[in-house]
């Protein structure tokens, strides 16, 4: 475990919503990342946080981008700097309609030609910034501003879409452990070519949770096997410390959805559904175990 | 301005063709222009392009509708496509064939037999013969251009001594 | 003279970026553009030119990561047509508003629907007002020369704005003509981005900007957008002092005592040169303004007391067309003939642009090709 710096690199006074689950990740990613780097952020709640101009939040630079572009501007941004010779950390910090909705284009794209930078999205699960709209990533039984009754759908794999890319790293962390993040930025921006990390980033506002309590909520969502964490070099995958233990033995998912004002109107059925897609999930998970130690 | 209209099929190398013709008459110092008409273009459809030749720089983007010259790389486009359509009065028509086809007395009519010559110095694409290299050499006997820039644009075109062969050749059997 | 090539406006403008050395160039396959970036991935290929070719999977792409590119300080290229540089629009807005010199070939082609091919100017119009400047060239010699100036003029400290040079689809992008690959040597300065992305000099850019700034980023673009046309004008100066060929803004032809003035762009304004003489021929004096520079609009075009014949390979629909609209704005006194002719690759030939001239009727619009009744 490499000890996390001490150093901010994030000015105080940033306008998030109290609790924000994506600044918290942020802070880690940009300690393990330091100082060498440069943030691509499209169109989605760290585009407002950031401040007003002439005002800025970060300590390295940010260049901001439209919503569908993050992807295809790290690219241009990479192939630049790597043909000056220069091996700058290109970024994206992206939320999760401006990956797996808008974004998901540009970023196959990316993936595929294997450029050379991080992207990482951080998933509220929601349109955050425009005030909660459901996304691909909103989970089915999500209460949001255009699903008011809950979702009617599962959210979407975005993990086995960009798996479909093999990829020489991808992993998913949460918020809520710190040192994990901080572990796998650390790794990602180790390895050349394309890396992509999944955070879920809880957000008190849209999922209707009290703002003291998004770590507490990203580790339920862990616990519960809803969220796994995970990391994967080309096919070689690894469950990591707490989802090891959910995956044996998962706490029920009904105490997560309980915890948030958002699945308010999840009815027995639903829940039976969406407890039964975790256990799926985390078998297929086990499965993707076996197959990976077969095939390294 | 001296204006030609080239019927070829897609894929038969008209558009190479006009090209090098347009490039020969550059090399005598003159002006010119080489455009295909794109349009359905596929492999095997009659298709038609442009050369324009003059003595100052051609200004002219326009389709040519009264040629001074036709050029009949395939003989079977005869069969669907009107290639006599607009050629001037007394305009003169070049066409790739061994037969001795009839034409209205008011043309002036070249030919030589390109497929034969092709297909004699084995200048084969995927097994079709090329007409667009030993054109040059007949276009270069009926006075288009001079020999030698003919065999220059060849050349620059295609490093296979064999389209030379065959211009020359063509050069030698049409009549002018 | 030194040696003529004869070469179709897209590998002359691929010939061009070529001389230019970008760094990067991400682009996209659409007809009739896709020959300059085959064109471009061969000459990577082979390893004539140091530049990293992105094969992206959008037009939209393109641009962006243009933008991404540019941003490090590094010249850039892309090129694109019709839907293409629709698909392009939002990024369009993007690159001319972050200041980056991106230099784009634009080859003209109508829009759908139905599907077509064929050269129309409606493409790049309705992109008027992103911020680019916007060349329409008529030759491929022409092509050749404004690529290299494009560099030139869109690096321009003064100017730092993005250049779109448009190229008639087939009509030029295909046509083969003979020009000099001129060595443009020190003609385009290294570029020296002053907002380049540094690391050891950190800054955000293009977060939230408030309302009581963010007219003065706008006003900024207008500025260097005027301050372009010097730019312009000087660029044209250096390249005919260096290489012999002259261009201005507005290319004049027979102008001077003309009574009646066809105004056109891109091929169809080089034809009308051959309509303008065989009218004089008939007593007829006329003469031919063909805007090469749309953006900056010219503003000092010499038409007082002549009539106008502008044919507008264009269309506004519920207004008319865009390039009539625009010179009797900033001229409001000119008599315009309006004709609207072109549309979707329709062949005008120099015989209808002297009928255009000779059926004029001041003030008014006609649609070549629609019966009288329906006009």
């Amino acid at each position: 475990m490499t000890e996390i710096p001490k150093e901010e690199m994030l000015l105080k006074c940033p306008s998030t919503c109290a609790g924000c689950g994506s600044l918290l990740a942020l802070r880690y990613i940009l300690k393990a990342a330091g100082k060498d780097t440069i943030l691509v952020i499209p169109a989605c709640c760290n585009s407002v946080i950031q401040g007003v101009y002439p005002y800025m939040l970060h300590t390295i630079p940010v260049y901001n981008i439209a919503f569908a572009a993050a992807a295809a501007c790290a690219s241009g941004m990479s192939e630049a700097l790597r043909a000056k010779g220069q091996k700058t950390n290109v970024i994206v910090y992206a939320g999760d309609g401006g990956t797996a909705d808008i974004g998901i284009q540009a970023l196959s794209g990316a993936l595929e030609r294997g450029e050379d930078f991080l992207y990482i999205c951080y998933d509220n699960e929601a349109y955050g910034n425009t005030g909660m709209q459901r996304s691909g990533a909103t989970p089915l039984g999500a209460i949001t501003t255009t699903t008011p009754n809950g979702k009617k759908v599962v959210k979407k794999d975005l993990d086995r879409m960009i798996e479909a890319h093999n990829l020489p790293y991808q992993a998913t962390a949460c918020a809520s452990y710190p040192q994990d993040i901080f572990n796998k930025v650390k790794k990602a921006l180790s390895i050349p070519g394309p890396k992509f990390i999944h955070i879920l980033a809880p957000c008190p506002p849209g999922w209707r949770t009290p703002s003291e309590k998004t770590v507490e909520i990203g580790k339920m969502a862990v616990k519960s096997g809803i969220w796994v964490l995970w990391e994967k070099e080309y096919d070689k995958l690894t469950v990591n410390g707490p989802s090891k233990a959910a995956m044996k033995k998962p706490a029920p998912v009904i105490d997560y959805l309980k915890a948030q004002g958002r699945f308010r109107k999840v009815d027995d059925e639903t829940a039976k559904q969406i407890q039964a897609n975790v256990d799926r999930n985390l078998k297929k998970i086990a499965a993707e175990l076996e197959m990976s130690e077969e095939l390294s | 301005m001296f204006e030609i209209r080239i019927h070829s099929r897609g894929g038969q190398g008209g558009v190479t063709a006009a090209r090098m013709m347009a490039a020969a008459a550059v090399k005598d110092g003159k002006f010119a222009t080489a455009c295909p008409f794109y349009g359905a273009e596929r492999r095997g459809a009659p298709i038609v392009s442009f050369v324009r030749i003059d003595d100052a720089p051609v200004r002219i983007y326009s389709q040519i509708k009264k040629p001074d010259m036709i050029i009949v790389l395939d003989p079977t486009v005869m069969e669907t496509v009107d290639v006599l359509d607009g050629l001037k009065e007394g305009g003169s028509i070049f066409i790739n064939t061994h037969e001795d086809l009839k034409f209205p007395p008011q043309f002036k009519v070249y030919k030589a037999d390109l497929t034969g010559i092709a297909l004699k110095e084995n200048l084969l694409v995927a097994g079709s013969p090329i007409v667009n290299t030993p054109v040059i050499g007949a276009l270069a006997k009926i006075g288009l251009f001079t020999r030698s820039s003919g065999k220059e644009s060849i050349a620059e075109t295609f490093a296979d001594v064999r389209n030379i062969n065959a211009a020359e050749e063509a050069f030698k059997e049409v009549e002018a | 003279m030194s040696k003529l090539i004869m070469s179709t406006g897209n590998k002359a403008v691929a010939a061009a970026v070529k001389k230019a050395d970008p760094l990067v160039v991400a682009a996209y396959p659409i007809t009739p553009q896709t020959e300059i970036i085959e064109t471009i991935a061969d000459y990577v290929e082979a390893g004539e030119m140091n530049t990293k070719y992105i094969p992206v999977e959008s037009e939209h792409s393109a641009m962006t990561a243009c933008i991404g590119a540019s941003i490090t300080g590094s010249r850039v290229f892309t090129a694109t047509s019709s839907h293409g540089l629709l698909y392009m629009h939002e990024m369009l807005h993007w690159a001319a508003g972050a200041r980056l010199p991106i230099v784009m070939g634009q080859v003209n082609r109508t829009i759908a629907p139905g599907w077509n091919i064929w050269a129309e100017h409606s493409d790049a119009l309705s992109q008027r007002d992103t911020g680019w400047l916007q060349v329409y060239v008529s030759t491929v010699q022409e092509a050749y020369d404004t690529t290299l100036m494009a560099f030139r003029i869109a690096e321009d400290n003064h100017v730092l704005l993005p250049v779109m040079i448009n190229m008639d689809g087939f009509l030029l992008s295909h046509i083969m003509q003979p020009y000099e690959m001129t060595e443009p040597g020190d003609f385009i300065p290294p570029l020296d981005l002053p907002h380049k992305i540094d690391v050891n000099d950190p800054h955000g850019y293009g977060a939230m900007s408030p309302a009581t700034i963010h007219y003065q980023f706008r006003f900024d673009m207008e500025k260097s957008m005027r301050a372009s046309r010097k730019v312009i004008e000087e660029t044209e100066a250096e390249f005919a002092k260096r290489f012999g060929r002259k261009y201005a803004p507005v290319e004049e032809y027979l102008c001077d005592d003309a009574d009646v003035v066809i105004v056109a762009m891109g091929t169809l304004g080089k034809e009308a040169e051959v309509a303008a003489d065989n009218l004089r021929k008939e007593g007829i004096k006329a003469g031919v303004m063909r805007i090469r520079w749309l953006r900056p609009f010219p503003l000092d075009m010499k038409i007082d007391g002549k009539e106008l014949v502008v044919i507008d390979r264009d269309y506004s629909f519920g207004f008319g067309g865009v390039i009539a609209g625009e010179i009797q704005a900033r001229y409001p006194q000119t008599k315009i003939a309006k004709i609207i002719a072109g549309i979707g690759g329709q062949e005008v030939t120099y015989e209808d642009i002297a009928e255009f001239v000779k059926t004029r009727k001041i003030g008014t619009e006609f649609w070549f090709g629609i019966s009288k009744e329906e006009q």
